[in-house]
C-alpha cells in the first residue's frame, strides 16, 4: 500500500465551507431543535396541567350564597314549646324544608321579583339541600331564636351556583333535568335584588364531605385533617426510626451479609410500586392486627413504611457528607464512638435529613393508591377526636378526597376535585419550599 | 386506662428512675462525680431505659396481638348459620364490634347503666333504637348472637386492657427497681446505655427487612388461598377477566398484563425520547440561564402527586384525546383509553428519564468529548455517536427503571385507561391494568374468602415480581456502569 | 562530531519550511483571568515545536486556541490573528469543524472512545466523509495505524475494544486516530504525561517520524523531551511568551534570564 493511493483531501480555504459541513451543521441544527422541542413539550406540559387545574378548580373557592329572613315558626320547631333541645331534634330537616320554602317565595313576593315559569317546587330546588339541615343546626344550638325572623345565609343549589360561575348556560339548562332556564332568569333576578351574592368559601376548607347530590356543600376539612393527623403519625415514626437506621448503617455496622441484606432491601423498597404498600397494610394492619378501617393510624403506618427509605437515603447522604475529621477529632479525645455520633456528627447532618424528611412527607402527603385499599375512600361526615383516639376515628384523606370526587356522577364535582388538588398542591409547594429554603440557609460545604 | 395514659404514666416512672439513679450514683461516689466510672446522666439513662424499653416493647405487642386473640375467641360464639345467612363472617365481626362501641358509648353518655349495658337482652330492648340514640348506627336489628358476642368482646376488652396496663406498669416498675439495684459508682454505665442504643439502632434498621417480609408473606399466603380456589393455569394463562361474585368467573391475568404493558409501552414512546432529548440538551447545549429556568420546571413535574396526573387524564387530556382525535378518526367514543393513560404516565416519567439520564450523561467523561471534539466532530456527532454509546448501558437501565414505575403506576390508569379487560390493539379504547383491578378487587365490602377478592393478591404479587424483577435489573446494569468510569 | 553535523542538518533544513501557523498578538481571557498576554509565534510545516513553560504559565491554553478547542468553554475569550496559511481561523466565516479537521489533537490523558480499534480510527474519516467506500475506509485506517506505529500490534484485533489496549497503545491509538482525518498540522497536549518511560520512548519516535508529514506542534512539561523531539521551542511563563527560537538555541544559550531560571531548575 503507497500513499499516492490513498484519496487525499482537496485543499481548500477555510473561509469556504463545504457542502458536507454545510449538510453536517444543518443536521447539528436539526438535532438542536429536538431538544429544544423536548423541553417545550415538557414545560408546556406542565403549564397545561397547571392550567387545567386551576381553571378547573379556582372557583371552588366560591360559593353563591341565598340571604333572606326566615320565620322560625314555634308551631312547626317547637310543638311542645319548653325549648328542650332533645324535643326539639325530633323535628328532622324534612320539617325545615318548608319553612325555607316559605319563606323564600313570601321574601320574592314582598320584594316583587317576579318569580315568573317557577314552581314553588322548582323554588326550593334552587336553595341546597343541605340549607335545611344548616338551620336546623343553628336552632338546636340557640333554641331561643325560635318564634323570631332570622336573617339566614343559605348555600344556593348547585346548579344556580354553576350558573354564576359560569359552568352552567341558559342553553345547558335547556337539557338539564335538574335545573331549568326560568330557575336561572330567577336567580339573576334575585341577584341583582342583592339577594344572591358568590363570595369566598371558607367551608371548602373546613367543612366535611357531602353526599352525591349536593355537591355545593361539600368540603375538604375532615380530609385536610385525615392527611394532616397521617403525617403526624408519619413524622412520628419515620423520623426517628430512618435516622436510628441510617447512623447504624452508616456509623456503625459491620460489612456483612446481614447489613448488605439490609442495603439491598432499602433500595428496592424505594422503588416497590406503592400499591403493593396498601395490599400489606391491607392484610397486615387491618386484617390480621384488626385495627380499623380508614383510620389515619393504618394509613399512617403505611405511609411511614413507604416514606422510611426515602428518608433514610437522604439521612445517609446527609451523614456521609460530614467530614471524617469531625469523628476523629471527637474520638482523639476520648469520647466513645457513640458520644461522637450523637454529640458531633447528628448536629451538623441535621439540615440535610430535615430536608429529605421533609421531601419524604410531602411524598407521603400526595400518595393515593395505598389509601384505597385501605379503605380510606369511604364516606365520611362526622369529624375525628382528637389524637390519639382521633387516629383510630375514620377519616379521609386528600388526595383521596380528589379520586373520591372524580368518581361521583354530579359534574360540579370536577370543580371540588379540582379545588381539593389546588389544596393539595399548595401544600405541596409549602413544603417543599421550606424544604429548598432550609437547604440554601444550612448548606455546608466541607 | 386510655393508651395515651399508660404511656404517659410509663414515661413518669422512668423520669424518676432517672433523677433516682441519677442521685445514687453520685452519693455512691460521695459527691464527688470524678471517681464515678460514668457521667452522672447514664446512671439515669440507664435507669430510665431499663424501665421504659422493655414496657412499651409489650405494650406494643400487646396491642397488636390483641385484636386478633379476643376476635378468634368472639367469632366462636358465632353459630355457623348466622355466617350463612349473612354471607360472610367479617361483616357479623364488624356488626359485634359496632354493638360493642356502641354499649360503652351509651354508658359514657349515662344512656344506660353500667348494670343496664351488662344485663341488656335483645328479647327486652330494642337495641338499635337505643343505640341510634346516641348516635351508632346500625344496619340491621341486633340478633342475640351478636349481642353475646358483644357482650363477650365487651369483656375480654375490658379484661385484655386491664391485664394489659397491669403488666406494662408492673414490667416498668421492675425495670426501674432493677436497673436502681445496680447502680454504683464502679457501675459501667456508659458503656451499657450505649449497647442498649445500639441495639434500639438495629431494631430500627431491621424493619425494613420486617417490611419486605410482610410484603412477600401478606402476598404469598393469600395468594396460596387462591390458588386452591381457583387453578393457577387459568390465572396465567386466562384470557378472559369476567369477575362475578355468583361464582363461576374467569380471572384471567392476560388482558390485565397486556393493558399494562401497552400503557407502559405509550408511557415509554412519550418519555424516553422527550426526557432523553431534554436531558441532552440540558446537559450539552443550553447555556445557564435557560439550564436555570428549564431544569427545575421539568423537575416540578416529578413532584406532583399521582393523584393530579390522574386527574389531568380524567378532565382534560381523555376528553381532547376523543373530541380531536378518537372521534374524528373514528377510533371509538371513550375519552378513557390506553392513550389517555400512556400519554399522562409518559409526561410523569419526563423528569425521570431526564434526570437519570442526565446523571448518566454527565458521568461520561469530558476526555470523550474533547477527543471527538478535538476531530472536528460537531456537538451533536458527538452526542450520537460518542456520549450516546458510552452511556448507553446507563440510559437502558434508566429506561428500565421507567418500565417499573409505569408498570406499578396506579391512580393515573384507575382514573384515565378505563376498567374494561380487552385484548385490543386499538390504542383509543379502554383497557384496564393489574393496578386497577387490585383497587377495583380490594374496595368496597369484599369478602376476603372468595376468589374475586384473593386475586388481588396474586396480582399484587405478580406486580411485586415483575417490578422487582426490572428494578434489580436496572440497578445491576447502572452500577456496572457507573464502574466503567471510576 | 558528527551529532553536531546532524545539528546543524536539522537547523538548515528548518529554515526552508513553509510557515504554517502564523500566531499575531494573541490574548485569550478566561472569564477576568487574563489567561494568555499577546503571543506572538511562527509554526512551520513539517516540524516538531515544542511548547515548555511551568504548569499553569498558559501553554495548554494557547494550544488549544489553534485549533478552537476553546470555543468549547463558555466564559473563554480570544483576541489577536491566528493564521493557519495565512487564513484567519477566528474569521467569522470559518467553521470550527472544518477548522479542526485539519488542525487535530491529541490529549494529555489517552482517550480512546469506548468502541473497537478499527471504529476509533475510522471515525474522524467517517465524520468528514474522506472515505468513498468501506475499503477505502480500511485503507485509511490500516494507513493511520502504520503512522501510528500501531498496526503489526493490532492487526488482528481490530475489533476489539480500544479501551483494552496499554496505555501506550491506546495513546498510539488515539494519534492514529487524529492522523486518520489528514490533519495538516498535530497538536499535542503533554502526549506523555500519563504513559511509562518506554511507551514514552514509543511514542516520541513516532512524533519523530510524524515530522516528515505534517507540522507538530507539542506541550511538554519535560525539558527532555522537547529537546529530543523538537527543532523549535516556546518557553512560556505566566501567560507570556518569553522566548522562541530554534531548539538548540533555546537549550544552550537562552537569551532571557527567566528561560535560563526555568532550564536550570530554579523555577518550574
Amino acid at each position: 500500500m503507497t500513499d499516492a493511493s490513498t484519496p487525499v483531501p482537496p485543499k481548500s480555504s477555510l473561509y469556504a465551507t463545504s457542502d458536507r459541513v454545510k449538510r453536517r451543521n444543518r443536521s447539528e441544527t436539526r438535532f438542536r431543535a429536538y431538544g429544544f422541542a423536548a423541553i417545550t413539550v415538557g414545560v408546556l406540559a406542565l403549564i397545561l396541567l397547571v392550567i387545567s387545574i386551576v381553571s378547573n378548580g379556582a372557583s371552588a373557592f366560591r360559593q353563591t350564597y341565598i340571604t333572606i329572613p326566615v320565620e322560625l315558626t314555634e308551631a312547626r320547631l317547637d310543638p311542645a314549646g319548653n325549648r328542650d333541645p332533645a324535643e326539639m331534634a325530633r323535628v328532622t330537616t324534612f320539617g325545615y324544608a318548608p319553612l325555607l320554602a316559605q319563606a323564600l317565595q313570601q321574601h320574592l313576593q314582598g320584594q316583587g321579583i317576579s318569580m315568573e315559569g317557577v314552581t314553588p317546587r322548582d323554588l326550593m330546588a334552587m336553595i341546597s339541600q343541605e340549607a335545611p339541615a344548616q338551620v336546623r343546626a343553628l336552632v338546636l344550638a340557640n333554641p331561643e331564636i325560635v318564634g323570631q325572623t332570622v336573617t339566614m345565609e343559605m348555600l344556593a343549589g348547585g346548579r344556580i351556583d354553576g350558573y354564576f360561575k359560569g359552568r352552567v348556560t341558559l342553553e345547558s339548562a335547556e337539557r338539564d333535568s335538574n335545573v331549568s332556564p326560568a330557575q336561572l332568569l330567577l336567580a339573576e333576578r334575585m341577584a341583582e335584588a342583592g339577594l344572591i351574592e358568590t363570595r369566598f368559601n371558607w367551608a371548602f376548607i373546613t367543612g366535611p364531605d357531602a353526599s352525591d347530590q349536593r355537591p355545593e356543600a361539600a368540603g375538604l376539612g375532615i380530609a385536610i385533617l385525615g392527611s394532616f393527623y397521617m403525617m403526624i403519625v408519619v413524622l412520628v415514626l419515620a423520623l426517628p426510626i430512618g435516622v436510628a437506621a441510617s447512623i447504624y448503617l452508616e456509623e456503625f455496622a459491620p460489612q456483612n451479609r446481614f447489613t448488605d441484606a439490609i442495603e439491598v432491601n432499602i433500595s428496592n423498597l424505594a422503588a416497590v410500586p406503592s400499591i403493593v404498600f396498601g395490599i400489606l397494610g391491607l392484610a397486615i394492619f387491618i386484617n390480621f392486627a384488626g385495627l380499623p378501617q380508614s383510620a389515619p393510624i393504618v394509613g399512617g403506618l403505611v405511609l411511614t413504611l413507604m416514606t422510611l427509605p426515602t428518608i433514610i437515603i437522604a439521612t445517609r447522604a446527609s451523614l456521609r457528607a460530614v467530614p471524617p475529621s469531625i469523628r476523629d477529632a471527637a474520638l482523639g479525645l476520648g469520647a466513645s464512638k457513640m458520644q461522637s455520633v450523637f454529640h458531633h456528627v447528628l448536629p451538623l447532618a441535621a439540615p440535610g435529613i430535615l430536608t429529605g424528611t421533609i421531601i419524604g412527607l410531602a411524598q407521603a402527603l400526595g400518595e393515593t393508591a395505598p389509601l384505597l385499599l385501605i379503605g380510606m375512600v369511604a364516606f365520611v361526615r362526622e369529624f375525628p377526636d382528637a389524637p390519639p383516639e382521633g387516629f383510630f376515628d375514620p377519616t379521609s384523606a386528600l388526595p383521596v378526597q380528589v379520586y373520591n370526587w372524580t368518581q361521583r356522577s354530579d359534574p360540579a364535582f370536577v370543580e371540588r376535585a379540582s379545588g381539593a388538588t389546588i389544596v393539595l398542591l399548595v401544600f405541596l409547594l409549602f413544603m417543599n419550599a421550606m424544604a429548598v429554603i432550609l437547604r440554601r440557609r444550612f448548606e455546608r460545604r466541607w | 386506662m386510655p393508651l395515651i395514659w399508660i404511656i404517659l404514666a410509663v414515661l413518669a416512672l422512668g423520669a424518676a428512675g432517672y433523677v433516682l439513679g441519677r442521685k445514687r450514683a453520685v452519693s455512691s461516689a460521695g459527691g464527688d462525680i470524678r471517681i464515678l466510672h460514668s457521667l452522672p446522666n447514664y446512671y439515669g439513662m440507664n435507669v430510665f431505659l431499663t424501665a421504659v424499653v422493655p414496657a412499651l416493647l409489650v405494650l406494643v405487642v400487646w396491642l397488636l396481638v390483641q385484636p386478633a386473640v379476643i376476635q378468634r375467641q368472639v367469632t366462636q360464639l358465632i353459630p355457623d348459620n348466622d355466617i350463612m345467612e349473612s354471607g360472610e363472617l367479617s361483616l357479623i365481626m364488624s356488626d359485634v364490634r359496632r354493638v360493642a362501641d356502641g354499649l360503652d358509648r351509651a354508658l359514657e353518655q349515662g344512656a344506660l347503666s353500667r348494670e343496664e349495658a351488662r344485663m341488656i337482652r335483645s328479647e327486652f330492648t330494642n337495641i338499635r333504637e337505643t343505640l341510634a340514640s346516641i348516635g351508632v348506627a346500625l344496619g340491621d336489628d341486633v340478633n342475640a348472637d351478636v349481642l353475646a358476642a358483644a357482650q363477650r368482646y365487651r369483656t375480654l376488652q375490658t379484661t385484655g386492657n386491664t391485664l394489659m396496663t397491669a403488666a406494662v406498669l408492673i414490667l416498668a416498675a421492675l425495670g426501674l427497681g432493677y436497673a436502681y439495684s445496680r447502680t454504683h459508682k464502679d457501675f459501667r454505665a456508659r458503656n451499657t446505655v450505649e449497647r442498649a442504643v445500639l441495639s434500639i439502632l438495629i431494631l430500627a434498621s431491621t424493619i425494613a427487612i420486617l417490611t419486605t417480609v410482610g410484603i412477600v408473606l401478606s402476598m404469598v399466603l393469600e395468594t396460596r388461598d387462591f390458588f386452591h380456589l381457583y387453578p393457577a393455569r387459568e390465572f396465567f394463562f386466562g384470557t378472559e377477566w369476567i369477575p362475578s361474585f355468583e361464582g363461576g368467573s374467569h380471572l384471567g391475568l392476560l388482558p390485565l398484563l397486556w393493558g399494562t404493558l401497552y400503557i407502559t409501552f405509550i408511557a415509554l414512546l412519550v418519555a424516553v425520547p422527550v426526557g432523553l432529548f431534554s436531558a441532552i440538551y440540558l446537559a450539552e447545549y443550553a447555556g445557564r440561564r435557560m439550564r436555570g429556568i428549564a431544569k427545575p420546571m421539568i423537575e416540578v413535574l416529578a413532584g406532583i402527586p399521582t393523584i393530579v396526573y390522574g386527574l389531568f387524564a380524567l378532565i382534560t387530556v381523555g376528553p381532547m384525546l376523543r373530541d380531536y382525535f378518537a372521534e374524528p378518526l373514528g377510533f371509538g367514543t371513550s375519552s378513557s383509553s390506553v392513550m389517555t393513560a400512556g400519554i399522562v404516565m409518559g409526561i410523569m416519567l419526563i423528569p425521570f428519564v431526564s434526570s437519570l439520564s442526565d446523571d448518566i450523561i454527565n458521568a461520561v467523561p469530558q476526555s470523550l468529548r474533547d477527543g471527538s471534539y478535538g476531530l472536528g466532530a460537531t456537538q451533536s456527532e458527538t452526542v450520537k455517536q460518542v456520549i450516546l454509546p458510552a452511556a448507553l448501558p446507563g440510559i437502558v437501565g434508566a429506561i428500565l427503571l421507567a418500565a417499573s414505575r409505569a408498570i406499578g403506576e396506579t391512580m393515573i390508569v384507575v382514573m384515565g385507561a378505563g376498567a374494561a379487560a380487552t385484548l385490543s390493539l386499538n390504542p383509543f379504547e379502554a383497557m384496564t391494568t393489574v393496578t386497577v383491578k387490585i383497587v377495583g378487587q380490594l374496595t368496597g365490602d369484599t369478602d376476603f374468602s372468595s376468589p374475586e377478592a384473593l386475586v388481588a393478591f396474586a396480582l399484587g404479587l405478580t406486580l411485586f415480581a415483575i417490578t422487582l424483577g426490572l428494578n434489580i435489573l436496572a440497578l445491576f446494569i447502572v452500577r456496572k456502569y457507573r464502574e466503567q468510569y471510576e | 562530531m558528527d551529532d553536531m553535523n546532524d545539528m546543524r542538518l536539522v537547523e538548515r533544513a528548518v529554515d526552508d519550511k513553509e510557515l504554517k501557523i502564523a500566531a499575531d498578538g494573541v490574548d485569550v481571557f478566561y472569564g477576568d483571568t487574563h489567561a494568555i498576554k499577546a503571543v506572538d509565534v511562527n509554526i512551520l510545516d513539517k516540524t516538531v515545536t515544542a511548547f515548555i513553560g511551568p504548569s499553569g504559565c498558559g501553554k495548554s491554553t494557547f494550544l488549544r486556541c489553534l485549533n478552537r478547542m476553546n470555543d468549547t468553554i463558555d466564559v473563554c475569550r480570544v483576541t489577536g490573528n491566528i493564521l493557519l496559511d495565512g487564513e484567519d481561523i477566528y474569521h467569522p466565516k470559518v467553521d470550527p469543524v472544518q477548522l479542526r479537521a485539519k488542525v487535530g489533537m491529541v490529549f494529555q490523558k489517552p482517550n480512546p472512545f469506548p468502541k473497537s480499534i478499527y471504529d476509533n480510527v475510522s471515525y474522524g474519516p467517517r465524520i468528514h466523509g474522506l472515505a468513498r467506500n468501506k475499503s477505502e475506509l480500511d485503507e485509511i485506517v490500516e494507513k493511520s495505524l502504520r503512522r501510528a506505529a500501531l498496526w503489526d500490534e493490532v492487526k488482528d484485533r481490530l475489533t476489539a475494544p480500544g479501551t483494552g489496549l496499554s496505555g501506550g497503545q491506546q495513546q498510539r491509538l488515539c494519534i492514529a486516530r487524529a492522523v486518520a482525518t489528514s490533519p495538516e498540522v498535530l497538536l499535542m497536549d503533554e502526549p506523555c504525561s500519563a504513559l511509562d518511560p518506554i511507551a514514552t520512548a514509543q511514542v516520541e519516535e513516532l512524533i519523530d517520524e510524524l515530522r516528515e508529514r505534517f507540522s507538530v506542534v507539542i506541550v511538554t512539561h519535560s525539558m527532555q523531551q522537547a529537546a529530543r523531539v523538537s527543532q523549535k521551542t516556546a518557553f512560556f511563563h505566566l501567560g507570556e511568551l518569553v522566548e522562541f527560537g530554534d531548539t538548540s538555541q533555546i537549550f544552550t544559550n537562552p537569551k532571557d534570564p527567566r528561560t535560563e531560571s526555568y532550564i536550570t531548575g530554579r523555577i518550574g
